[in-house]
């Protein structure tokens, strides 16, 4: 069983509570979409974790809030390149230099793990809508792709018809992944869910059935958001953690 | 190339494929055998070949929702292989009992015949709901029932589950066919509207099919293409008493509820359905009952230009799972104090008014015991039964429930427990409410009726005690 975990963000409650649900829910491997830093006040302890993990077989790619650490903040909003500037002072040498030996994508038979829009992982485009997902189905040749970015969990199908669908998953709630179809599978995010519910989110995939389950971790926002006001980073980044938006 | 279809005496993944069953359109269904399972199997293959994407959708459907239901009303989920491999299949529990097609060539059946049947596909359906799961396609082809011990008809099961729609899995069928998909005689307004996320729809088609057993006749006709299914929009059929006048008008209100276009006029879910049609005085009479022909064209004509100028069935909303419950309250007067049955009033009545839809049993359990003596069973019996029934009724008054919304209910039996458990279990009781017995001496002698069914009950169980004072 594979644990996806996308868009920590820094929240170091909300990793580590994703983290320890999946552990107990029996993840062997864990695949981290990228994203570790940015907007949350728990940036070196969110990468020391990560790294550990790493160290014992774990994979990670690389997201732009990450890149931004060391190639600029041109095209972030304020808040967002406001928290990078905050972040490049909280990293040491060797996580900084870590971020940038990360991969863009990394591909595992016919799946692919990558942080945004597949047909070009380097532009960071969102996938929203079928519209979307149909040009990351497009530009990539992978039976299944798994992606993070939107911070919204959706699974969006490429029928043999080459019809492209969306569905909204509920949480703990198994979807198979028929393989008569092709798969875009949208995380939600750990460290900053913008779907309404303020509960983190990661997802698991059983690689035997071929199921895909999101779930949802309720974690300490209150102490989350207090770091993030008391680092001094834009109020906005702590209140929406309550809302989940 | 195209896949060569199974026969018959091939062996496919360790299961040996028997006699032929079906051949659809769709897929290959032949009874089977596999040396790890000790009943009797029914393996369905999909037929690869051609171009029409409908049968694969199906079939992957059916492939995804099968393993994730449980319970008698369902074949049992035993295996499945799918479009990887080079011959895909899913394998099942061959329900060995009648088909309801079967029943066809007697119609109509007597009224006891059609509501035994009726109550049983939906407390089927009931179970389905519960699961997420709405079937679309019920007919008397789909409906086969469990055989008992001594070979009476058991369980309703409900089989083919192709077209159906999970509420927490992608709609494969909705994602890829913009036409409403289902068996036109049968098909619910909604499917026809391509609606599909409705359980209310199976309601409607098990009023088509409560209508054929009772009338002999299908309400809609069968119609041969889409057109003509939406006729069923604006256009009510022959009421089934003017077809059959000795369907009884309680039974007539049963079937023209279920036909109602309108989602949010039916019952609110297949459990308040099986329960009218086992306690047919618990249904309540409106204008449907003493319908004695069609709506006049004006009438139909006026809806149907209604119809055109409003977006359809879509603007319904479904309604919520636990919305409309079944509610059985257990009461004990002989034993229960004052203050216990004003409790479990008080108790109810807050559950009531968070649910409007809900119906209430009120039950009593005589117990075997309880009738001894010379005096003849039967007359003794039925004055105790009687005093018991009026006393639940006096309970009940301050609740103010209007007709059709609580019935009183005798059970006996020589366990309370055994009872009230096998009342919950025979008509879908979503929540029990019943009084834990007060006195320590008796309950060390007698046990506690309410742990009992608390621990055993398929629902939620509520167990009120009124709280001592002074002591």
């Amino acid at each position: 069983m594979i644990a996806i975990l996308s868009d920590i963000h820094a929240n170091r409650e909300a990793l580590s509570a994703c983290l320890d649900h999946a552990d107990r829910a029996g993840a062997t491997r864990f695949v981290f979409l990228g994203d570790y830093v940015g907007y949350g006040a728990d940036p070196a302890w969110c990468l020391r974790t990560v790294m550990d993990r790493i160290a014992h077989g774990a994979v990670a790619i690389l997201g732009n809030h990450d890149q931004a650490i060391f190639a600029g903040t041109q095209g972030m909003t304020g808040r967002a390149a406001a928290a990078i500037a905050w972040t490049r002072d909280q990293l040491s040498p060797d996580a900084a230099a870590f971020l940038k030996t990360l991969p863009m994508e990394h591909a595992e038979g016919d799946t692919l793990y990558v942080h945004a829009d597949a047909s070009a992982p380097g532009d960071w485009r969102y996938v929203t809508n079928a519209e979307e997902a149909r040009r990351s189905f497009e530009g990539n040749p992978a039976r299944v792709t798994i992606c993070g970015h939107v911070h919204v969990p959706r699974l969006f199908g490429l029928t043999a018809a080459d019809k492209c669908t969306a569905f909204a998953p509920t949480h703990d709630s198994p979807i198979p992944l028929s393989r008569a179809r092709r798969w875009l599978a949208v995380m939600g995010a750990v460290g900053q869910p913008r779907d309404g519910d303020p509960a983190a989110c990661y997802a698991l995939l059983d690689e035997e059935t071929a199921e895909m389950r999101w779930m949802r971790v309720p974690y300490d926002v209150e102490t989350a958001a207090t770091k993030i006001r008391r680092a001094g980073l834009p109020e906005s980044l702590a209140t929406r953690l309550f809302s989940g938006t | 190339m195209a896949p060569r279809r199974p026969r018959q005496g091939e062996t496919i993944d360790g299961f040996t494929l028997g006699t032929p069953m079906r051949e659809s359109g769709m897929a290959s269904v032949f009874e089977a055998t596999h040396p790890d399972h000790q009943i009797p199997l029914v393996i369905k293959f999909p037929h690869l070949e051609g171009t029409d994407a409908a049968h694969i959708v199906s079939f992957e459907m059916e492939q995804m929702i099968l393993p994730r239901l449980t319970g008698p009303h369902v074949p049992r989920f035993v295996g499945a292989a799918g479009f990887e491999a080079p011959q895909p299949y899913l394998a099942m529990e061959r329900i060995t009992g009648p088909n309801l097609e079967s029943c066809l060539r007697h119609l109509p059946l007597a009224t006891e015949e059609v509501t035994a049947v009726g109550a049983k596909v939906a407390l089927a359906l009931a179970a389905l709901h519960r699961q997420r799961v709405s079937h679309l396609d019920v007919k008397p082809a789909n409906i086969l029932f469990r055989e008992t011990p001594d070979g009476l008809r058991g369980d309703a099961v409900l089989i083919d589950y192709g077209l159906a729609h999970h509420g927490r899995l992608p709609d494969l069928i909705a994602e890829e066919f913009r036409l409403p998909y289902g068996s036109a005689p049968y098909m619910s307004p909604g499917q026809a509207m391509g609606r599909r996320d409705d359980p209310r729809s199976d309601l409607f088609s098990l009023g088509v099919v409560l209508y054929q057993l009772a009338t002999g006749q299908l309400p809609f006709g069968e119609p041969l293409h889409l057109a003509a299914v939406r006729r069923r929009l604006w256009r009510d059929p022959h009421p089934p008493r003017r077809l059959r006048p000795e369907v009884p008008p309680w039974l007539q209100e049963i079937i023209l509820r279920c036909l109602e276009v309108e989602p949010s006029r039916r019952h609110p879910n297949a459990a308040q359905l099986a329960f009218e049609l086992r306690n047919p005085e618990a249904v309540r009479l409106t204008p449907r009952a003493a319908k004695a022909r069609r709506d006049g064209w004006l009438t139909v004509l006026e809806r149907r230009v209604n119809l055109d100028r409003t977006p359809g069935p879509r603007r319904l909303a479904a309604p919520t799972a636990h919305s409309a419950p079944i509610i059985a309250v257990a009461l004990d007067m002989r034993e229960g104090s004052p203050a216990l049955s004003e409790a479990i009033l008080a108790s109810l009545r807050n559950v009531l008014l968070s649910l409007p839809g809900a119906r209430v049993a009120c039950l009593n359990v005589l117990l075997d015991g309880f009738i001894t003596g010379d005096t003849p069973h039967d007359d003794q019996g039925r004055s105790a039964r009687v005093q018991r029934l009026a006393e639940l009724r006096h309970w009940a008054a301050p609740l103010g429930l209007e007709e059709g919304r609580i019935t009183f209910h005798v059970l006996e039996g020589s366990s309370a427990a055994d009872a009230l458990l096998e009342y919950a279990e025979a008509n879908g009781v979503d929540h029990v409410v019943m009084g834990a017995r007060a006195n320590s001496m008796l309950r060390t002698v007698l046990g506690s009726v309410s742990g009992e069914v608390a621990g055993r009950a398929p629902c939620s169980v509520t167990v009120v005690r009124a709280r001592e004072t002074g002591a």
